[in-house]
């Protein structure tokens, strides 16, 4: 395969994925605000996960201060802002038209037909009361999108790099979101203390984690626990085990020549979170974890890109 | 369709019968249906200088435009003879020039020509062929001859069209073919496959074949995607190919893989910025020099532009008697060269009346069309012409045929064109029919897509009961 068609299916599938996260986060976060007693609470949240996942800045440019729902339509419907979820399905769908002859034509109608669509949503004058059918819609097409892709894909290294892209982006989601949480997920000695109701149902609601966790532990709702499932569970499709472990499967259908080290490395990062205990974790802190993941899947993305995507001129 | 009031011509009567049953509002419906379609599949084309119409649909009619078979017969014969004469014309003008040296055409037609390719002289591409896809513009006048208004041996584009408006009068009116004949046309992608790897260079036995793309800017990238997706190969940008040891390479997730064959979709100019343009960010530095030691096949090849020239159109049926020793089976129109002085003279007294073109121009641009323009706009192409007479030559507005188009609300005549796609390879293949253009603004006689032409489905009635 062209290294270029690779690049832009793992782009086409990063983008898309980033707009289902981006959509999860507001509507978690939208939920909540039109419960009565949110407040500050909310608000603290919201701040914290725009800080995480760096949108803060931006949105400081265009408005004073953080107000819920002026934050809502700017992450979904801004079309200045290049990271708003519009504009991650317009670049999902620019990067599929790029290599519409390597998709399946219901994998490119439907990547197509989201954007279509998603421009009449900008088109319309009352986002306010949209806003939750906005994120619904989002969610479903991502949905849809995943399920056309697996369903139709031929299982080649078209389909792999592709899963490769949205297990990346998805481990990186995941962290950030975990990072914004990090201190009330603190695990300290008093394992058993409750925070803020509100901010864990952000957390497990923006991680499609809150049935999951009742099912799992049928029990109240720890910090510990929280990080566990996120982090440690192996069976939680959104857990960094989980994605990593994905990347690393993946990574070893598309072997190359020089792809090694990237595939040791990996594997070396998916090992670690299979065989380490939450007790570990803890002892180093929980935002050094976080931290040094992040770096170490921002290495990985490199490598990936000069192995496969943009190997480096022809000598 | 009705040669005279009321009337339909046979090869129409049972669609004539169809459609009369139809009720509007299903007609309609299915207008909209297809609209929608051609949106969500993205068949659409880049108008260039128009920001807000970045991608466009190209008008779809649902009325489709029908030849019957006999007519398409004597189409098919004429148009396999015009495309081997311009082949062995390309390969005389880089080779012996013996219809120069006959004064069939004068040389400097040829070898003044910015089309003509100096660096092709004594290369020899493999069988002989240059123009592997040609895209021949038929049309018939008032007197119901087929005439050939244009040759397009360079990029010919419009391939998918023909192929995607089948597959939507199939999707819309499935009944109606089961109702009529109709020649298919979906086989095209396999036959063009076939035909580029027939003009691999020797020796090799598997040849990778790839299409070669300017990318996603370009107004034609539907069809280029398309078609590489139709045919299984990689649809390439000049950054993914290298020149190595005179042997092209595309960069893979496995590597560099060798190439074969460049089904090529730009422009020599853009091939090879250390041959020809320089600045081009589209070609692939060393190309030429691979393809001169006969390492690489290009299709169509370098220099098949000077052939498709308006100002070598005129000699082509010359080429035809000279080449092959027979007489054209599909005339030319009337061309007057405007370098000829009587040319001139008879064409400056009538541009009221005449079509005058660029003789470089493309694409419905550079020309006047003396019935429709204004005492100005001819007066301003008289100072061009004068100016620089060379560079026109000047055709009658043919009485076009019309065929039925949906229009406002109802159905009204409109003026068509017929291009089919002639493949040049071990034999010479069309398939059945081409893409029909249509000029949907009232007594226009342009079909350009980017100058608001539509197109309609083109049916080659096997059997016109």
């Amino acid at each position: 395969m062209l290294s270029r068609t690779a690049d832009h299916l793992y782009w086409m599938s990063r983008y898309i994925e980033r707009a289902e996260s981006l959509a999860r986060l507001v509507d978690a976060h939208y939920r909540m605000s039109l419960l009565p007693q949110s407040g500050d609470a909310m608000v603290q949240s919201l701040s914290s996960t725009m800080t995480a996942l760096h949108v803060e800045q931006a949105y400081r440019e265009r408005h004073e201060s953080i107000v819920p729902m002026a934050v809502f339509e700017f992450v979904s419907l801004d079309r200045d802002y290049s990271g708003s979820i519009v504009n991650c399905l317009r670049a999902a769908r620019e990067n599929a038209r790029a290599v519409r002859g390597s998709l399946t034509s219901e994998l490119w109608e439907t990547l197509n037909s989201t954007w279509l669509d998603a421009r009449s949503f900008m088109a319309r004058s009352t986002p306010r009361t949209d806003i939750g059918h906005f994120v619904e819609w989002v969610k479903e097409r991502s949905h849809l999108t995943r399920g056309v892709t697996i369903g139709t894909m031929l299982r080649d290294e078209a389909f792999y790099f592709s899963r490769i892209g949205t297990f990346i982006e998805r481990a990186d989601s995941t962290a950030r979101i975990l990072t914004a949480h990090q201190n009330d997920l603190r695990p300290g000695a008093d394992a058993s203390v409750v925070p803020d109701p509100y901010q864990w149902s952000v957390l497990l609601r923006a991680l499609s984690a809150f049935e999951v966790y009742r099912r799992v532990y049928r029990d109240v709702i720890t910090p510990y626990k929280v990080a566990q499932l996120l982090i440690l569970r192996d069976d939680m499709p959104r857990s960094l085990t989980r994605c990593c472990k994905e990347v690393y499967q993946n990574l070893q259908s598309v072997r190359n020549d020089q792809s090694r080290e990237t595939e040791r490395r990996a594997g070396e990062i998916h090992a670690m979170l299979h065989f380490t205990r939450m007790e570990a974790i803890i002892e180093v802190g929980l935002p050094y974890f976080l931290q040094q993941f992040l770096a170490r899947l921002r290495d990985l993305g490199d490598r990936v890109a000069s192995d496969f995507l943009v190997p480096p001129a022809e000598a | 369709m009705y040669p005279t009031e009321g009337a339909a011509r046979s090869h129409y009567r049972l669609y004539a019968e169809w459609l009369a049953a139809q009720p509007a509002e299903r007609l309609a419906q299915k207008r909209a249906e297809a609209d929608a379609l051609f949106h969500r599949v993205g068949i659409t084309f880049a108008v260039y200088g128009q920001e807000e119409g970045a991608e466009r649909l190209i008008p779809f009619d649902i009325v489709p435009r029908v030849l019957p078979v006999e007519e398409w017969a004597k189409l098919e014969a004429g148009l396999k003879q015009r495309v081997t004469a311009l082949n062995a014309f390309i390969h005389d003008i880089y080779h012996d020039q013996q219809i120069l040296k006959a004064g069939v055409v004068p040389p400097e037609q040829v070898l003044c020509n910015s089309q003509y390719r100096p660096e092709m002289q004594g290369v020899d591409v493999p069988g002989g062929i240059y123009a592997h896809i040609a895209g021949i513009d038929i049309v018939r006048d008032g007197a119901g001859e087929f005439r050939v208004l244009e040759d397009n041996l360079r990029v010919p584009s419009g391939v998918s069209y023909m192929l995607e408006n089948r597959n939507m009068m199939m999707r819309l009116f499935p009944e109606l073919f089961s109702e009529h004949r109709i020649a298919p046309v979906e086989r095209y992608p396999d036959f063009l496959l076939d035909n580029l790897q027939s003009v691999a260079p020797t020796g090799v036995s598997d040849p990778t074949v790839v299409l070669l793309t300017a990318g996603a800017a370009n107004s034609a990238y539907f069809e280029h995607a398309f078609l590489a997706q139709q045919m299984g190969v990689e649809l390439v940008e000049g950054q993914d190919l290298f020149v190595r040891d005179e042997a092209v390479y595309m960069r893979t997730t496995q590597g560099a893989q060798r190439v074969d064959v460049i089904y090529r979709r730009i422009d020599d100019d853009f091939l090879d910025p250390l041959a020809f343009r320089p600045d081009s960010m589209l070609g692939v530095p060393g190309l030429l020099a691979a393809y001169r030691e006969g390492r690489i096949t290009i299709a169509n090849a370098i220099g098949t532009g000077v052939a498709d020239d308006k100002s070598i159109y005129p000699y082509v049926p010359e080429m035809i008697r000279f080449y092959l020793g027979q007489a054209p089976l599909i005339p030319n129109v009337q061309t007057w060269m405007l370098r000829r002085q009587e040319d001139l003279d008879y064409v400056l007294a009538h541009l009221p009346d005449l079509v005058v073109k660029e003789v470089h121009g493309a694409g419905g641009y550079g020309m006047l069309i003396g019935p429709a323009a204004t005492k100005d706009e001819i007066e301003h192409f008289r100072k061009l012409i004068i100016a620089s007479p060379e560079r026109y030559i000047a055709q009658p507005t043919l009485a076009l045929s019309t065929c039925p188009t949906f229009a406002g609300q109802g159905l009204k005549p409109r003026h068509i064109d017929l291009r089919p796609f002639v493949l040049s390879g071990k034999d010479i293949r069309i398939v059945p029919g081409g893409l029909t253009r249509v000029a949907l603004r009232e007594g226009s006689l342009v079909v350009n897509s980017s100058q608001g032409g539509g197109t309609k489905d083109t049916w080659v009635l096997e059997d016109p009961c």
